[in-house]
This record gives structure tokens, sequence and C-alpha cells, in this order.
């Protein structure tokens, strides 16, 4: 965390030095007006936001970094909505939100002290911390993994076993294991029985009829099938020309993001832990305003990334907000039959060797943060959520 | 003698000839792309042409026309048009690779002069400063980032992660600048070298007067290789280092919606040709004024 920077400044007297290194660490950002050099002898004044009502209990803002797993999309909207909304700063935080990129893989990036919370997929995630990664899942965000495998209606590919003989789409780099679990339940043999190939990360391979099911997320690249024109009727593609298997219903789903942190830093630091709480808290209020008020929540997330267009963001906040609500224990806390499976799937999948040993996740931060926000009054299983319409245009405009 | 006039002709003479170039492109590509097509459109199940020549269908080779459309439109309604967000992008972009290009500047040099020094200490050092080049730049992108983030606390401004990309278009710019550098101090000849000791030049004096300035003519053609070695440098350390508001950011989001919308990903693409010449325009500008000084002006 950063905070010691902040700190040591504030416990330093207020020499010139002190008042140079003030102007240097905390001008400009949040400090716009760099006050008149303090009296001599006083330590240097706390920062003081001015414009933010709801933090009279505030000590200084604490600085937190969350590195996410991709760019900025509505998949992290709850993240933009909370600190947009000023969420994170009634809590005391200072969040910086870390963009992913294609090299950059969360967890490392927390292990090596790059960031202070990572957002990763529980896979991803298991898969370091059993080569000796000291993290811990501290809320399960999504309920439901998001992965589909999609096909043509006239493909006459219902179900699984349907896939039988035909060739298959896949992302690859661990993207894959829903669908080789999924196989093997119903008795079709990855390695024989099906041709597996690898995939971009798009459905050009779909639309082209190179392959008979692709790969997709139903937030993303689902919908940028329903976002290309259909050649024969000069209209968007119609769910209805889509078949889809969702391993959701197969019984092979993984869970999929969630907020990691640092184990033994949650363990040996009482204002680390603190800290987790009031984020996973924030995070968590940021999603529930994100359901409460989808519309305004998109607005967030395109404020944040001029590349995106609103429809294919408005599509995807529904559908992550279906991944999210309704909650079976409240958000954030974790399901143990959805992680049982997802470990099953993982270990017999040969993508880890054993189960996690030790404490993988926990569910005391999560709660705590859910106690505190029910308090306030907010709903956080979301049981009367249901799906909105969403309307494409073409390109997701 | 050069007149003004004659260069002045010389100048429109060479921008015509490469809007001429570009038109030929433009001509090339679209003839491509209707060859392609009709052989699409006729001989769709002969497989030896039609699988065999790259497709040319509109979704992976969009009308030149829609491409320059492109350059108008917004990603959304009354959102910011691509042609903003691509010159945005692409200034964000040169300022990294201006950074890392001058850092990469400073540090070949420094290894060439260094290097100079001793016969043994570039025959020892300079196997390593080639070696250095075969490390692909994605697999030290992550850990240039994190570096950043946790290591530089010490400096006195906030390090921020496009100066992590610097760093790594620094590790593309250092190269050329420190081999050619040193061909370059190597070149004058030993008799001019005696001459100079002769007068009782020191060191340092035969480096300021005659080696540095010997090495001019060979550091420009590396200066060119780093200013695009910079550009490429910075886009790709975007994307691996998931920075953004540059352009490797915005090649990145179009590619992934290439399905919908192919003409972004051009128009990104462009975007990047033209910061990559922008960056050699301004070597081969700071190369005319330097030698035209100095009288030598070779061309």
């Amino acid at each position: 965390m950063k905070t010691s920077k902040k700190r040591l400044v504030r416990r330093l007297p207020a020499t010139l030095l002190a008042v140079a290194l003030v102007a240097a660490a905390c001008g400009g950002e949040d400090e716009p007006e760099a006050a008149p050099p303090p009296p001599p002898a006083e330590p240097a004044p706390a920062p003081e936001p001015a414009p933010a009502p709801a933090e009279e209990g505030c000590d200084g803002l604490t600085e937190v970094t969350v590195q996410l797993q991709w760019f900025t999309q509505s998949q992290f909207a709850g993240y933009y909505a909370a600190k947009d909304q000023g969420l994170y700063e009634d809590l005391c935080l200072d969040v910086t939100i870390l963009e992913g990129g294609v090299e950059i893989v969360p967890i490392p990036v927390l292990d090596s002290g790059g960031a202070d919370f990572a957002v990763s997929w529980v896979p991803r995630g298991l898969v370091p911390r059993e080569e000796g990664a000291n993290v811990v899942n501290i809320a399960q965000i999504f309920e439901r993994s998001a992965t589909l495998q999609v096909s043509w209606a006239d493909s006459g590919i219902e179900g699984v076993e349907d896939l039988e003989g035909k060739t298959v789409g896949n992302w690859g780099f661990g993207n894959e294991f829903e669908l080789l679990a999924g196989l093997r339940r119903n008795g079709i043999d990855p390695d024989s029985d099906v041709t597996l190939v690898q995939q971009n990360f798009d459905m050009s391979a779909l639309l082209n009829r190179e392959i008979d099911a692709a790969q997709a997320m139903i937030y993303n690249e689902y919908a940028q099938v329903l976002e290309a024109v259909n050649p024969d009727t000069g209209e968007l593609f119609q769910p209805e020309d889509l078949v889809v298997i969702n391993w959701n219903d197969v019984g092979t789903a993984m869970l999929q993001d969630a907020i990691w942190a640092d184990a033994d830093l949650l363990e040996s630091d009482a204002a680390y832990r603190d800290t987790a709480v009031r984020f996973v808290q924030g995070t968590l209020a940021g999603w529930i305003w994100c359901r409460d008020q989808a519309d305004a929540c998109v607005d967030v997330v395109l404020d944040n990334a001029p590349t995106l267009g609103r429809s294919h963001q408005t599509w995807q906040l529904n559908e992550i907000n279906a991944l999210i609500w309704p909650s079976t224990n409240g958000i954030g806390v974790m399901d143990d039959t959805l992680w049982d499976q997802t470990v099953d799937v993982a270990v017999t999948e040969g993508i880890l060797s054993a189960e996690p040993e030790g404490e993988a996740y926990r569910t005391d931060i999560a709660l705590e943060a859910i106690a505190n926000l029910e308090a306030e009054g907010l709903d956080a299983g979301g049981s009367g959520w249901s799906r909105a319409t969403v309307v494409l245009n073409e390109g997701g405009e | 003698m050069a007149s003004s006039s004659t260069s002045r002709r010389q100048r429109a003479r060479r921008s015509l000839i490469f809007a001429v170039f570009l038109v030929a492109l433009a001509l090339l590509y679209t003839g491509y792309k209707a060859v392609g097509q009709a052989i699409d459109d006729t001989q769709r199940d002969w497989w030896v042409v039609g699988s065999f020549l790259p497709r040319s269908d509109d979704k992976n080779m969009p009308p030149v026309l829609d491409i320059l459309a492109e350059f108008g439109k917004a990603p959304r309604e009354g959102g910011t048009t691509i042609g903003k967000l691509t010159f945005d992008g692409a200034l964000f972009t040169l300022r990294e690779a201006a950074v890392g290009f001058g850092a990469g500047t400073i540090i070949g040099l420094a290894i060439a002069v260094v290097l100079l020094q001793s016969r043994r200490a570039e025959r020892g050092v300079l196997p390593y400063v080639i070696a250095s080049q075969t490390v692909p730049l994605i697999a030290i992108a992550p850990i240039v980032v994190v570096w950043g983030r946790t290591n530089f606390g010490f400096l006195p401004w906030e390090w921020e992660d496009w100066m992590s990309v610097s760093l790594i278009a620094t590790y593309l710019t250092f190269f050329p600048v420190a081999v050619n550098g040193l061909r370059g101090l190597q070149s004058p000849s030993p008799e001019a070298t005696e001459l100079m000791q002769s007068y009782a030049a020191g060191r340092r004096q035969v480096l300021r007067r005659l080696q540095l300035p010997a090495s001019l003519p060979f550091l420009f053609p590396a200066f060119r290789i780093a200013a695009t070695a910079s550009v490429v440098g910075a886009i790709v350390g975007e994307i691996s280092a998931g920075v953004r508001g540059g352009l490797g950011r915005l090649i990145l989001d179009f590619a992934g919606k290439y399905i919908t919308g192919p003409e972004r990903l051009y128009v990104a693409v462009i975007g990047a040709c033209i910061t990559g010449l922008v960056a050699v325009g301004a070597v081969a500008l700071a190369e005319r004024l330097v030698l035209a000084r100095r009288g030598e002006l070779a061309r």
C-alpha cells in the first residue's frame, strides 16, 4: 500500500523540505490548491479533499490500487461506479484502478506488490497459488460463468452430446477447461471424438462457418454476433439464429471474477485487513448501484473508455448483472457448492495437481462488508432483479 | 549552390511522388480486392486459387473509401470520432516513444563511448549488448511495469505506467545507437588520431573534436532506425502492459471488434504508420539541420 508515503509526510516537521515533499508527493491530483506553507513547527496537514461531503470521519484517504484482468468495460462496472459515485471515498479510500493487458496477469502482480488487490477468475488465482503465490479470494463477485459454446441454429447442435464429430473452437490459454470437462462428462473424448481448434478472440470463425461451435463470453463475443449483419437478410443476426451451450447448466462451470488479496498481509497487518473490508464494501456497493441504476452505470463505463459502443456495453452490463444477481449468499460471499465444482473440474482436468491447500477463499471480509451495506439499507441479494431487454445496434454502437 | 527555389521545387516533387505512391497503393489494394472477389464469386470451389489467396472480402479488406470514412465516425453516437481517437493515441504514443528515444540515445552513446576505450571492453561487452535484443519484448514488458510500480518510489516524481512503456522503447532504441555510434567513433583514420595526439590533444579532446563529429554520419541512420523502433516499442509495450491512451491500446481494442468494424483497425494501423513516419521525419529534419550547419549535407 502507498499509505506509508503520506504517513511519512505527515510526521515530518513542516520545514521547507517537508513543504517541498508535500508539493512533490501530493501536489496536483488530490490537492489542487497546495495550501500556503503551514506555520512552522506544526506537522504538515493531512490532505483535505474539499468537495466530498460524506467523509467527515476520514483521517486522510488510504491509497489503494486494484489490478483488473482486462481493459475497462462493463465487466468491471462496479469498480468504476464505486470510484465515480464516491462510494470508495465515503469509506476513506482513494482507489486507483489498473487496467489489465495482454501480458498482465493479475495474481502475480498482486503477489509481487504491484497492486493491493486483484480481480481474477478463480482458476487463474488457484494456479499461481498452488505455485506459491500467497493470495486468497476475499470476495466472489460473479456467481455464474459467462462462457458459452455458440453454434448456428441450423447446425443441429442442441447439447454437449451433439458436439461429437464436430469442429469446436476454443481460445485456449486456460479458457477451454469447462468445455473439456463438459465433453468428458458426456462421454466424448476431447482428444479423439471432436476436432478442437484454436480460435481467435472473436467470432469470425463462426461467422465464416469454419467451425461448428465457437467459444464466446455471453457479455462480449456472443453479443458481437448479434451486432453483425446477416448477409442473407440484410438485418442483424438474431438470437434465434444461434444455439448456445451454457456451462452453468451442464454443471462444469468454473467461477470467474473474484477479488483476491495478499493472504499473509491479511493475517499480519490489521490495517490492510481493514482496508480490504472497506474496499470490498465499496466495490459491492458499486455493483449494487449498477444493478439498480444500470443506465447511469453504463454512462460511467463509457466515460472511462471512449472507444466503447453504448449498446454493446449496455448489453454487457445486463449480462454481468445476470452473472451476479440474484446472489445466493449475498454478493461477494462464496457459494461452497460452486467453489467445490470449480476445484473439482480444475483437479480432474489437471489444471491443479491437487485441491488447494489451506485457506484459498474466505468469506469473513465479504460478510462484514455486506453487514455494513445492509445496515445502510442496501439489498445484497438482489432477488428481485430481472434481466432487461437490450437492443443491440450494428457494431455495438 | 542550391538556391531556395530549386529546393522548393524538389520538395514539391517529393510530395507529389509520395501522393502518387499513396494513390498507387490504394489502387493496388482495390485491384487485388476486385480480382480476389471475382475469383471468389466464380471459382469458389476451385480450392487451389480460392483457398490460396488471402481473403479479399469486405470483412478482411474493407474498401478504401470505407476506411477513409471511418476516420469521421464515432464508436457511439455523439462520441469522439475514430480519427480524433487515433490522433490523440498517436500523440500519447509519440510522447512515450520520444522519451524512450531520448533515454535510449543517451544510453546508447554512453555505451559506445565506453566500448571505444578498449578493444577488450568491446569484445567483452558487445555480445551482451547484441544478446539483449534477442529477449522478447512481450516477456519483459509486464516485468518492467510491475517494477515501475513497486521499485521506483524513490524518484522525485510519481512513476506512471506510460513511463514503463518508455523504458521498453528505450530498450529497443539504445541498441542501434550503441552499435553504429561505436563504428562511427572508430571511423577516423589512425593518421587523424595521431595528428590530434601530436598536437597534445587529450583523450577527451580527441573524442569531442574528432571522433564525435566523425560519428554523426553513422549516428543519423541509427537514429532513424531507433525512431521507428521506439514507436514500435511503445506500441508493443502498451499492448502487453495494458497502458491506456495510446495507439497500442487502440489497435488491441479495435482488433477485438474486428468482425463488426474492420475499418477501425485499419484506421488505427494507418495512424501507427503515420506516427512512425513522423518520428523518422523528425530525425531527418534534425539531420538536415545539424549536417547543414556543418556544411556536410550529404545529399
